[in-house]
């Protein structure tokens, strides 16, 4: 119980960043309407074409399913390694895991454009082997984003880890359960809405990485973002109105899903 | 005491993804670190030129003040609203996880691109001052430093409300109820008892959301329209537009020793039990 609830003043300041914060996104709506080539907000008729245009024009509908692709193949190689690694830490004695810990969670505290440059060293290095490995290629970009993504996995899956009940773990030891049988029978089934939430949002940021993916791809490997970025910069194209407006519905309906599976809410009145 | 006889199942776990990121990113950012001191000639060169060069020195100052700029707007912002989020009645904390959360998940580039539409020169801002009769002429709104300074604030609110947050929750009611007790008005509680109460937070807030700023290259790139560059467009100029990599790395390795140096001191106060949350 609050013995002070905010005030007046706090509420509509709350409120003025709130709507701040919602401002650019609700924005796009109405230009993704607009008949014109400009960007500009639709005068009297509606019109769907620049919709139309992400259907018809190769190039959007080829980033996307690109985008997707990366985005999966992204998803299950950084849970699985962030998975494997928090569980490691799990068992580990807590003095030692904080510096593996520390080390893991680097790309997320690293600027991005560090990373980006580092991740280019990489890419092109590697493309010395093969082309279809390194600089420009699906491969290139999919080990890219684990190597971006993978922290936030690993923050997942090491907060959902933390409210398992060691006991449980500590019976099935007791009862001479092998670490295999540990993980796969004990621990996983506990954590698994913690590990598909994951999953889930490193497909998201794969899906819109763009600070790396700018650097590392040039003319073959155009993710989503990639193509935004170029219409972005120059002429502005309504039609990234459009594929914005896809982009937030999609965010919106994964976000839903998510809050129609978990079940119990996370922030709930104490 | 956990039994030791996990240990080895244990390290062996978590093998794949220390040995991956060391192969994949440890060892690549030694590479550009070399770039750094080798190209285009050996030496130190690059480094004298980060101290030296008039243009890369005002481009780190340019970056230096939006940044601080942006903390101080951000975490004021996010301090409103984590107060309402917190503390405020079940819809309120409804209503303020979805303004935070979902502009959360979605794309950076969306974000500019709303930005655009919001402020550019037939855009939805200066159209309706237009047709309300308050301007004569369209507004040069956007492509200028307040424009960057709204979109970096607008993505770096949601990482500062966290640490936000868990400074909030735990202030002790009884503190403020004391205060209330003897007298203090609503304004004299949260100025005198829980604004100092929450500092640790605020400073872990400044800490992290500076940091995260400094990096920032997308949402500058876009909204400033190549004139008021920053840090990190710099070092993208110099990769791919006036091949100068070895400035670019060089700008790296900075950038790399500052972070770490900001987040050392936030490991400080996260040490002394300074930061709620222990962040």
């Amino acid at each position: 119980m609050r013995i002070q609830r905010p005030g007046p003043v706090a509420v509509v300041l709350a409120l003025l960043v709130g709507v701040f914060l919602l401002l650019p996104l609700l924005a796009v709506v109405p230009i993704s309407f607009t008949p014109g080539r400009l960007l500009t907000l639709p005068k009297g008729s509606l019109s769907l074409t620049h919709y139309r245009t992400l259907f018809e024009n190769p190039d959007w509908l080829r980033s996307i399913l690109l985008s997707a692709r990366i985005g999966l193949f992204t998803s299950v190689l950084s849970t699985t390694l962030a998975t494997s690694f928090a569980l490691g830490i799990w068992m580990l004695q807590p003095r030692f895991s904080q510096l593996l810990v520390g080390f893991v969670l680097l790309p997320m505290i690293v600027p991005p454009v560090v990373s980006a440059m580092t991740l280019y060293f990489l890419l092109t290095g590697m493309s010395q082997m093969s082309h279809s490995i390194g600089f420009d290629s699906v491969i290139g970009v999919t080990l890219a984003h684990t190597v971006m993504t993978v922290p936030f996995a690993v923050v997942m899956v090491l907060v959902a880890l933390a409210q398992v009940d060691r006991r449980i773990d500590l019976a099935a030891r007791g009862m001479g359960a092998s670490v295999a049988q540990r993980i796969f029978h004990v621990i996983l089934p506990n954590i698994a809405f913690g590990v598909a939430t994951a999953a889930l949002l490193v497909f998201v940021l794969s899906w819109e990485e763009i600070g790396v993916t700018l650097f590392i791809t040039s003319v073959d490997a155009i993710t989503l973002p990639r193509l935004m970025w170029m219409g972005l910069r120059d002429n502005v194209d309504p039609a990234i109105a459009a594929i914005s407006v896809v982009l937030i519905v999609v965010t919106l309906l994964v976000l839903l899903a998510r809050m129609a599976f978990q079940r119990r809410p996370e922030f709930e009145e104490e | 005491m956990r039994s030791s006889s996990a240990f080895w199942p244990a390290l062996a776990l978590t093998a794949p993804l220390v040995l991956f990121l060391a192969f994949a990113y440890a060892l690549p950012f030694l590479g550009v670190a070399l770039w750094s001191v080798t190209l285009p000639e050996p030496g130190l060169g690059q480094y004298e030129r980060l101290v030296g060069d008039p243009l890369v020195q005002s481009v780190f100052l340019r970056t230096f003040r939006i940044c601080l700029i942006v903390t101080v707007i951000a975490v004021a912002c996010a301090y409103a609203v984590t107060y309402v989020w917190v503390r405020g009645s079940r819809l309120q904390r409804r209503l303020i996880e979805i303004c935070i959360f979902v502009p959360f998940w979605i794309s950076l580039l969306t974000r500019a691109f709303g930005w655009l539409a919001l402020l550019s020169t037939r855009g939805i801002v200066n159209a309706s001052l237009q047709a309300l009769g308050l301007t004569d002429g369209p507004l040069a709104l956007v492509r200028n430093e307040p424009s960057v300074i709204a979109g970096m604030v607008h993505v770096l609110i949601p990482f500062a409300v966290l640490p936000l947050a868990s400074a909030m929750r735990t202030v002790d009611e009884r503190m403020l109820l004391a205060a209330r007790g003897m007298g203090a008005s609503r304004l004299r509680i949260f100025w005198s008892v829980f604004l100092p109460l929450t500092l640790p937070g605020v400073i872990g807030a400044t800490l992290i959301v500076f940091v995260f700023s400094l990096g920032f290259f997308v949402t500058p790139a876009i909204l400033g329209g190549g004139r008021s560059i920053m840090v990190a467009e710099l070092v993208y100029l110099r990769m791919f537009q006036s091949p100068d990599w070895g400035l670019g790395a060089a700008i790296s390795v900075a950038l790399v020793v500052i972070v770490a140096a900001l987040m050392g001191l936030l490991a400080r106060f996260a040490r002394l039990g300074l930061t709620g949350g222990g962040r």
